[in-house]
């Protein structure tokens, strides 16, 4: 009883001090707010601005074609038929193929980074990483022109299919340039994204929560596991999508391996493929006015929309885990 | 601990305003910058020629085929012809058009000529084609042990549709005795990116396969039966490279720049040609019935030295200039790039136009009307 009132009586105090400020307006204040309104309101415009350039533009394709736009393979300018079906399918495919290896790959290297690495090291290796983050797309895109799509061609692709060659995933005719090198290229350019931010969010983990599991004996791994991670998850996943943002987005590294061209979907990695982006980036210069236009700004719409839907399931996904640490904090007392 | 806490409130405050000044900083100086970008336009800058009484600047977009070329040209003319500059931007065929169709520039540059669909959209009269140079188109291909490659237009066609994939196929052995050939896989290389370059091999595997024309067609983007895509020439010459067994084809002045391999290719009098700036000639001179608007393509000529995969690339503008100043300077800068400027095209490994076309080319200009009158008074 006498809890609740004292928490009762806490709420009302910080109600009061709320009603207070939001009473007592300095001009200062009310010019402040409103500059920062200002600001939010322009971010606001900008995003509903391109939402309406999109849909408006894209109008005679989706008029012509309407749904048969995302299930045709075909992107024709000749005949005037246009579909994205391979784009799309190579986006959600590079995209899903660098999370799958860049998640646990940077997990790993930012545990390493704050659990085990000497502190010398570590700021070194901090340096470098965040280094690597900053190096340009197009650079990427080079080296995986110049150096991995070769090698790939050469030696890679021929052993994979020499030894793997019974799984799907490893069937074709080895290209050197497809699915399997746009998707190392963006899993190492996602990588040093996951590695700074989870690094970041597992360094704020209160000391005392790790300090009591290794007073109770755990061992690393364990104070890891259940200590930083769960501290740490919402963070994490928050650079997850971050990472995610930027492999769907990505123009111009991946333009220049994954190998232009608008095949049937297909698990092969050695498939050369497309993806929205590339599409965007490869016809927009040569687009005649018309459904050819139309055509490359409904890519672009679609890809907008793709990235809207992944964004909000994570900012669901980050809410609900959110929701689950409260309650079993509040929970546990 | 005590005494340091209203100090640290202290050092907050500061920053907060700081921050605010910035922010005004930030304001002030976007301002002035609009401010600046205002007075700048309105005061005349004079260009390289001191002497000149004023400066015209006459803007054009399009063809990246014909940037190096242009650019020579553009920095030579107003060497000759006071007081003009001229601005190229080099956005791609297609975006020249757009940008000509919007009146955004004076002129256009285009590797394939406007559709009639495209000419349907123009909103200020009709637009008249000025074919300014010749592009041919080499097919480069990587193949360890094997340096003198014949190809004939219908073997190229089935290669492209993905139906011979091998190098020893019975059809490359049939014309390339002596010569031998590997059994390996053929990967085939084109643009991704849409180009003039396209738009003319595409042409030519329309003109000399009538399969090719009826699935895939021609067009500066096609939908690619096989193969890879790479960006630009040096994206598909890199490829080709990156890839033994690899075929592809590349603006002929990017491959005699860097000394790329490429293929023999049989022309329609049954000769294996090189492709080379004289058998380009040789193929447009060979053309004698030419339409009058000058959209046409030039591929697969009769001549015995015609190399077959050329194409013109063409400067479009409008026939009625809003503004008689420009429209004249355009013309002399028209008359000037078929003549004089030609001299600019061999240096830099362009194919300089044959009489037949300039003749041509000469009515073109002398057609353009500046309101009542003709916009070009030379000779």
């Amino acid at each position: 009883m006498s809890q609740e009132r004292v928490s009762l009586s806490k709420a009302r105090q910080q109600w009061v001090g709320w009603q207070r400020m939001l009473r007592v307006q300095r001009p200062g204040d009310l010019f402040f707010r409103g500059i920062t309104l200002l600001f939010v309101l322009i971010v606001l415009g900008l995003v509903a601005g391109t939402a309406w350039i999109l849909i408006s533009n894209s109008l005679p394709t989706i008029r012509r074609f309407g749904f048969s736009f995302l299930t045709n393979k075909a992107f024709d300018p000749v005949h005037d038929v246009y579909g994205v079906l391979p784009a799309i399918f190579g986006t959600l495919m590079t995209s899903a193929f660098a999370l799958i290896f860049a998640v646990p790959l940077g997990l790993g290297a930012s545990i390493f980074l704050v659990d085990f690495c000497p502190r010398p090291l570590r700021l070194i290796l901090a340096f470098l990483i965040d280094l690597l983050a900053a190096i340009p797309s197009v650079i990427y895109g080079l080296w995986g022109f110049l150096v991995l799509a070769p090698w790939l061609h050469n030696a890679g692709e021929p052993w994979l299919q020499q030894h793997l060659g019974f799984l799907p995933l490893f069937t074709g005719q080895p290209e050197g340039v497809g699915y399997l090198g746009a998707g190392i290229v963006l899993t190492m350019m996602i990588l040093p994204l996951i590695i700074s931010v989870s690094r970041e969010v597992m360094l704020v983990t209160p000391i005392a929560q790790r300090e009591a599991l290794l007073a109770l004996g755990a061992t690393r791994w364990e104070v890891i596991r259940h200590a930083v991670l769960p501290f740490a998850r919402v963070g994490i996943l928050g650079g997850v999508i971050l990472a995610l943002g930027r492999a769907l987005g990505e123009t111009m590294a991946v333009t220049m391996i994954i190998g232009n061209q608008a095949n049937e979907p297909s698990l092969s990695l050695f498939t050369p493929g497309y993806t929205l982006a590339s599409v965007i980036a490869n016809q927009f210069g040569e687009a005649t006015p018309g459904l050819f236009l139309s055509a490359i700004i409904e890519a672009g719409l679609i890809l907008f929309i793709i990235t809207l839907i992944t964004n909000i399931l994570a900012r669901w996904l980050i809410a609900s885990l959110q929701r689950q640490a409260q309650g079993s904090r509040g929970g546990r007392p | 601990m005590t005494p340091f806490t209203p100090s640290t409130s202290h050092r907050g405050r500061p920053r907060l305003r700081y921050l605010g000044a910035l922010l005004l900083l930030g304001l002030l100086a976007l301002l002035a910058a609009c401010g600046n970008s205002n007075s700048s336009s309105g005061g005349t800058t004079t260009g390289s020629g001191s002497t000149c009484p004023s400066t015209k600047q006459l803007t054009g977009a399009g063809s990246t085929f014909d940037n190096p070329l242009f650019s020579k040209m553009f920095q030579e003319y107003p060497k000759v012809q006071c007081g003009i500059n001229v601005n190229y931007q080099a956005v791609g065929s297609g975006a020249g058009i757009n940008n000509l169709l919007q009146h955004i520039v004076d002129f256009g540059a285009t590797d394939a000529p406007m559709t009639n669909d495209q000419l349907n959209k123009s909103t200020s009269g009709p637009i008249l084609h000025i074919p300014v140079t010749i592009g041919a188109v080499a097919i480069s291909y990587n193949l360890s042990g094997v340096s003198q490659l014949k190809l004939t237009g219908p073997i190229l066609a089935a290669i492209y549709e993905g139906k011979i994939t091998t190098w020893d196929d019975p059809q490359i052995k049939a014309i390339n005795s002596g010569i031998n050939l590997p059994h390996k896989n053929i990967t085939v290389v084109h643009r991704s990116d849409g180009s003039g370059t396209t738009s003319i091999f595409t042409h030519y595997l329309s003109a000399v396969s009538s399969d090719w024309q009826s699935k895939v067609g021609a067009g500066t983007t096609v939908n690619w039966p096989t193969g890879v895509g790479a960006k630009g020439n040096s994206g598909v010459a890199g490829q080709v490279k990156n890839t033994d067994g690899g075929i592809g084809y590349v603006e002929l002045s990017y491959v005699l720049a860097n000394n790329i391999p490429y293929a023999l290719l049989q022309n329609a009098a049954g000769k294996f040609v090189a492709p080379s700036l004289d058998s380009a000639k040789a193929d447009a001179e060979s053309f004698s019935n030419i339409p009058a608007d000058l959209r046409f393509y030039i591929v697969n000529g009769s001549g015995d030295n015609a190399y077959p995969i050329t194409g013109f690339s063409w400067v479009v503008v409008y026939q009625n200039q809003s503004n008689s100043d420009k429209g004249q300077a355009l013309a002399r800068l028209l008359w000037w790039m078929v003549h004089d400027g030609q001299q600019y095209a061999q240096p830099l490994n362009y194919v300089p136009l044959p009489d037949t076309i300039v003749s041509k080319d000469e009515a073109q200009i002398k057609a353009m009307r500046c309101g009542s009158s003709a916009c070009y008074s030379g000779s």
